[in-house]
């Protein structure tokens, strides 16, 4: 964290690499040298086997080891979805066949070595762009493969928080690839773990991953939905729909209901639980009913302090955000996008399922519904209950 | 439980079947004849789980069980009205058009209907026929389905446990039986009951003329204490029982937040023995004047 001083240093020290740019290339000061490179074919190497939203591969929440190099690999799938419980279908494209794509996590100072291949089966040209990597359009200049490649891209995790990735094929390409699917997340954990406002450490015992996708779904002249055969085939009317702006979906984890009944997420009375909540192309504000966030990275970056006891919370579009809260109470939540119209009409709820005891300290319903009674007044007394019992 | 029971003598039931055969040939050609059209069940009695909140003590437990008899039988519907019948109410001035654009399929459940709507349809459909439908009570519903009716009480109800378990009970019971797909399927595609009535607990539900009842109940699950009943919110029976304000069409717009809503709204309609055999005598009387 900055205190005032150090913030007016960095402030002073930018000012003056602005000034004069050719004595700030000679500067010798640390501070200014590019950061010492590590012998990276010299670091420990771990294989992460990715796993599929809402879940997040396993993982520490802090370390004492140093740095490594994590190696991930995704295949991207161009496949048909069925976004919503009407059976309305689109051509989407997936980093490993999820919308989103899995979350990688790493610690601070490691370095994410991606193997991302597009299989000859697919029809387009992908790539990366991570917004946790430093450089080349976020390694999207480097990792445009065609059908039947693969591409192998290294970057060093030099600063914490969640993080959007996603697609980037160039001009047009963009935002159709990013809003068929093709979006994911990056954490990169502080090494010594997540903190507090006051330094203190704070820890979850379960961790869940949402990621937020608006849709532009064509409609006949009818009304109805149309579908197609191929990514192609919908282009031009996809992006007709697209350039309105009004989403014909906005969906969690790829489509209407897929984190609600058997898919809600669970937990306990007590346990302390990280939603990360991404969104690679669209403001959102995550709300959940009957809950709160206790520590909140809003802009999802863990150097800041997080805010505390937020009702609801800003993700700006292109960016993920986390929220911690301990659960407090059993029952039924939902997890919305707090426009209710787009959690309600267009599909941007989920559920939270948790089992525990009830605490009537924090909540008790005092007399239940019933007719309502007599008073000396004829009006509802707000002190003494009227239901007869 | 209402009755809608009338006695009937042999000799009106007699003079019923002679007539048949000329009433029958009045129908508008559209309309099958009764035989395809209903399902006719006997008298009877069964074990009915009443619709509606119950609570104890002012906690919330299942509701009771009572034996209810249906008193005169019941003609039902075999299939919901389909798309196609209900266009033709619509073509008539008589019912709200339907939000989907597409001409109505002879072979498909009209969805997306209010209980306003459904009701609509029944007084047109009378009109048209010169009988008396209406949409059933929950109870009949209850009868017709037999063993397709899903009691929703919930299974670990002691009326100790907190709101919050039987709030998590529902919604897991709701959703073990709930599928994903919404998309109407053809008359017959999710099976008949042992009496022959088609697509009773399938992705349409059915509205029934049974009102919301908020009830107390004594220690032997007795009615007593405070009552209400709301008539704007009407019972929708299907895989589960659901609760609907009577103008919704789709409940994904009028649900409450996390409870599993219907995939779809339809109905089907029962016909008033007792009113077709009033409105029998009223002809005869009519028919045998003119003769006389
Ligand atoms: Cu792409």
């Amino acid at each position: 964290m900055f205190n005032r001083r150090s913030l007016m240093k960095v402030v002073g020290l930018t000012a003056v690499a602005a000034a004069a740019p050719a004595a700030a290339a000679q500067a010798t000061s640390p501070a200014a040298a590019p950061a010492q490179a590590l012998d990276v074919s010299r670091l420990p190497r771990e294989q992460v086997e990715l796993v599929a939203p809402p879940f997040i591969h396993p993982h520490e929440q802090a370390t004492k080891a140093g740095p490594k190099v994590v190696e991930f690999r995704m295949v991207i799938e161009e496949k048909e979805l069925v976004i919503d419980s009407h059976g309305t279908k689109v051509q989407a494209m997936t980093f490993n066949g999820s919308v989103p794509g899995p979350m990688m996590v790493v610690h601070e100072g490691d370095y994410v070595e991606l193997t991302l291949v597009n299989p000859a089966t697919n029809s387009m040209a992908h790539n990366i762009d991570f917004h946790s990597a430093t450089g080349a359009l976020g390694g999207g200049e480097l990792t445009l493969i065609n059908p039947g490649e693969q591409v192998v891209l290294r970057w060093k995790a030099d600063r914490t928080g969640v993080f959007v990735y996603h697609c980037a094929p160039g001009g047009p390409m963009v935002p159709w690839h990013v809003v068929s699917g093709m979006s994911g997340a990056v954490m990169v954990l502080p090494r010594d773990g997540l903190k507090d406002e006051k330094g203190q450490p704070l820890k979850y015992d379960r961790a869940y991953y949402i990621g937020e996708n608006d849709f532009y779904v064509p409609r006949d002249a009818k009304g109805k939905f149309k579908t197609y055969d191929s990514p192609g085939d919908s282009y031009a009317d996809t992006v007709e729909v697209m350039r309105k702006l009004t989403p014909t979906h906005v969906v969690f984890n790829g489509r209407e209901g897929a984190l609600t009944g058997k898919n809600a997420m669970t937990a306990k009375v007590g346990e302390r639980v990280l939603i990360v909540h991404a969104q690679a192309n669209r403001d959102t504000r995550p709300h959940l009913i009957g809950g709160h966030g206790d520590y909140v990275w809003e802009a999802g970056k863990f150097a800041n302090p997080p805010q505390r006891d937020l009702e609801t919370w800003f993700i700006r579009g292109g960016s993920a955000g986390a929220a911690l809260y301990t659960f407090k109470q059993p029952g039924i939540y939902a997890y919305v996008n707090h426009n209710l119209i787009e959690a309600f009409e267009l599909g941007a709820t989920a559920h939270f399922k948790v089992d525990g005891t009830w605490n009537d300290d924090l909540m008790k319903q005092v007399s239940p519904p019933g007719p309502i009674g007599p008073t000396k007044t004829g009006a509802v007394s707000p002190l003494k209950p009227t239901g007869k019992h | 439980m209402p009755s809608y029971a009338v006695t009937v003598t042999v000799a009106a039931a007699g003079a019923a079947a002679m007539l048949f055969t000329a009433i029958a040939a009045a129908r508008p050609p559209d309309i099958p004849p009764a035989p395809d059209l209903l399902v006719s069940l006997p008298p009877g009695t069964f074990q009915y789980r009443v619709a509606g909140d119950f609570n104890r003590e002012g906690r919330p437990v299942n509701a009771p069980l009572r034996t209810v008899r249906i008193e005169a039988g019941l003609s039902i519907m075999k299939t919901e009205v389909s798309a196609a019948d209900y266009d033709r109410c619509v073509a008539a001035g008589a019912c709200a058009p339907r939000a989907d654009g597409e001409p109505g399929r002879a072979d498909l459940p009209v969805v997306g209907v209010s209980w306003q709507d459904a009701t609509a349809y029944a007084a047109w459909f009378s009109a048209r026929t010169g009988e008396r439908w209406r949409l059933p009570t929950d109870a009949e519903w209850a009868y017709a389905a037999g063993s397709h009716f899903k009691d929703d009480a919930i299974a670990r109800d002691d009326g100790a446990g907190a709101v919050s378990e039987r709030w998590l009970a529902r919604y897991d019971q709701e959703w073990e039986q709930q599928g994903f797909d919404r998309r109407v399927r053809p008359h017959g595609a999710f099976g008949a009951n042992e009496r022959g009535i088609i697509d009773l607990t399938g992705n349409v539900w059915e509205w029934t003329n049974t009102c919301f009842l908020r009830q107390g109940l004594d220690a032997t699950g007795e009615a007593a204490g405070p009552r209400t009943v709301n008539c704007g919110v009407r019972v929708v029976a299907g895989e589960h029982r659901s609760y609907v304000t009577d103008f919704i069409r789709d409940v994904r717009a009028g649900g409450c937040s996390v409870g599993v809503p219907p995939a779809n709204l339809g109905f089907r309609l029962v016909r008033e023995e007792g009113g077709f055999l009033a409105g029998l005598a009223t002809r005869l009387r009519r028919i045998l004047g003119r003769n006389a």
